[in-house]
């Protein structure tokens, strides 16, 4: 069977590309978000992961309101980066994991989960960036089965219906007839806000809690509504919703626990707090 | 039916209702993805606008370059993202103009956050 080696989050804002191609991550306003990364570096160079489920959030590349899915599964041979409207260099293109896709899609309708399955899937900024992050040489070494989670258009599925998505992806992996190493990754937050007159929202208490929580007591955060985690953490800061999956496909029955690798908390980059965090199954 | 949700200064939750009145003016900023689609809007923005069916409130506001009127006509922030490319703004830029403050300002609040 697959082995399921960890988990790995970090935020996944569109000028981070920018930095990337301009070389910037070593400028005093960016270095401290990236140095983050060094420590998951090492780690990951040991473990060396075949796959990566990836817990992310379109902005609007995919999908539009014509046709809104709530919980979506990539099941094609690879994924396209496109424009996005603002002319950041696009990635070449990733591959997909087949079998493990329809292995997870099997597993989920099963479970009552009743996802949208996409054999073309354009990814933006918030999947090819933390790809990017986590493996910034060369060529992406994984492949890639991304789960597209809406916090788009509301009412966003419940934090608690989350966690157990990411539960079900989680049992999904660990039956998966491969001798592969698979990591789960979420990609988003932590507390931001961009729309409004409580736009440059960020709640540092409230962002370090649920970090916390993610290792020692991860179902915390299902105690609040959506509604609630947008007062906590801001209309975009929802998105550590992608957390809560990646958290809940590494606590597949019940346990194992997890042991923080590494992990890095920074604000601001552009309007957000962000966060870098591994967790390693044990 | 639910109870209405308590409101959150400043916030206004893209629900099914800003979903429906929004629709033409999203749908618009989401042809923006596409670099022949923005080079269209500048070329002719009245003409655009009216090929998208925008009504006048969602015009006048995309005239006015004005983030808040945007929200106010049905605008979701992940589309008037792409509006704002256009014009080089950056989330600072839009931060600023929603809350009245200037580009600095707005960008010490956010480091003050971190503090």
């Amino acid at each position: 069977m697959a082995k399921l080696i960890g988990g790995l989050g970090t935020s996944h804002i569109p000028a981070i590309g920018g930095a990337i191609h301009r070389g910037a991550q070593q400028e005093p306003y960016w270095k401290p978000f990236f140095d983050g990364f060094a420590p998951i570096h090492d780690w990951l160079g040991e473990k060396k992961p075949d796959v990566v489920v990836m817990f992310y959030n379109d902005h609007g590349l995919n999908f539009f309101l014509d046709k809104m899915p709530t919980f979506a599964v990539g099941a094609a041979p690879e994924y396209h980066n496109a424009d996005e409207g603002w002319g950041i260099p696009t990635m070449p293109p990733f591959k997909g994991e087949l079998d493990l896709s329809w292995q997870i899609i099997n597993t989920l309708v099963e479970k009552e989960f009743d996802i949208v399955t996409c054999q073309e899937m354009l990814v933006d900024h918030a999947c090819t960036l933390p790809l990017k992050l986590f493996w910034p040489e060369g060529d992406c070494p994984v492949t890639v089965v991304p789960v597209c989670i809406n916090t788009v258009q509301f009412p966003l599925p419940k934090p608690g219906r989350v966690y157990a998505l990411g539960k079900a992806v989680g049992e999904a992996i660990k039956a998966w007839d491969s001798t592969k190493t698979v990591a789960v990754m979420a990609s988003g937050g932590l507390s931001h806000q961009l729309d409004g007159e409580r736009a440059g929202f960020i709640n540092k208490a409230f962002d370090l809690q649920f970090l916390d929580s993610l290792e020692s007591n991860p179902e915390w955060a299902t105690q609040f509504s959506v509604h609630e985690l947008v007062e906590k953490t801001g209309t975009q800061g929802v998105e550590l919703l992608m957390w809560l999956a990646m958290r809940g496909a590494l606590a597949t029955g019940g346990g194992p626990k997890v042991r923080r690798v590494s992990g890095n908390y920074h604000i601001p980059i552009s309007n957000t707090a962000t966060a870098v965090l591994a967790l390693e199954t044990l | 039916m639910s109870q209405p949700l308590p409101k959150i200064f400043g916030t206004t939750p893209f629900d099914g209702e800003q979903a429906q009145k929004g629709y033409a003016l999203n749908k618009m900023c989401f042809s923006f993805n596409a670099a022949e689609n923005r080079n269209a809007f500048k070329a002719d923005e009245e003409a655009y606008m009216r090929q998208y069916g925008l009504n006048d409130a969602q015009a006048a506001a995309i005239r006015a370059r004005n983030v808040l009127q945007l929200i106010a006509a049905g605008g979701n922030a992940y589309y008037l993202a792409k509006f704002a490319g256009i014009f080089g703004l950056d989330m600072q830029d839009i931060g600023a103009q929603q809350t009245g403050m200037t580009k600095d300002e707005f960008k010490a609040k956010l480091v003050a956050a971190g503090q």
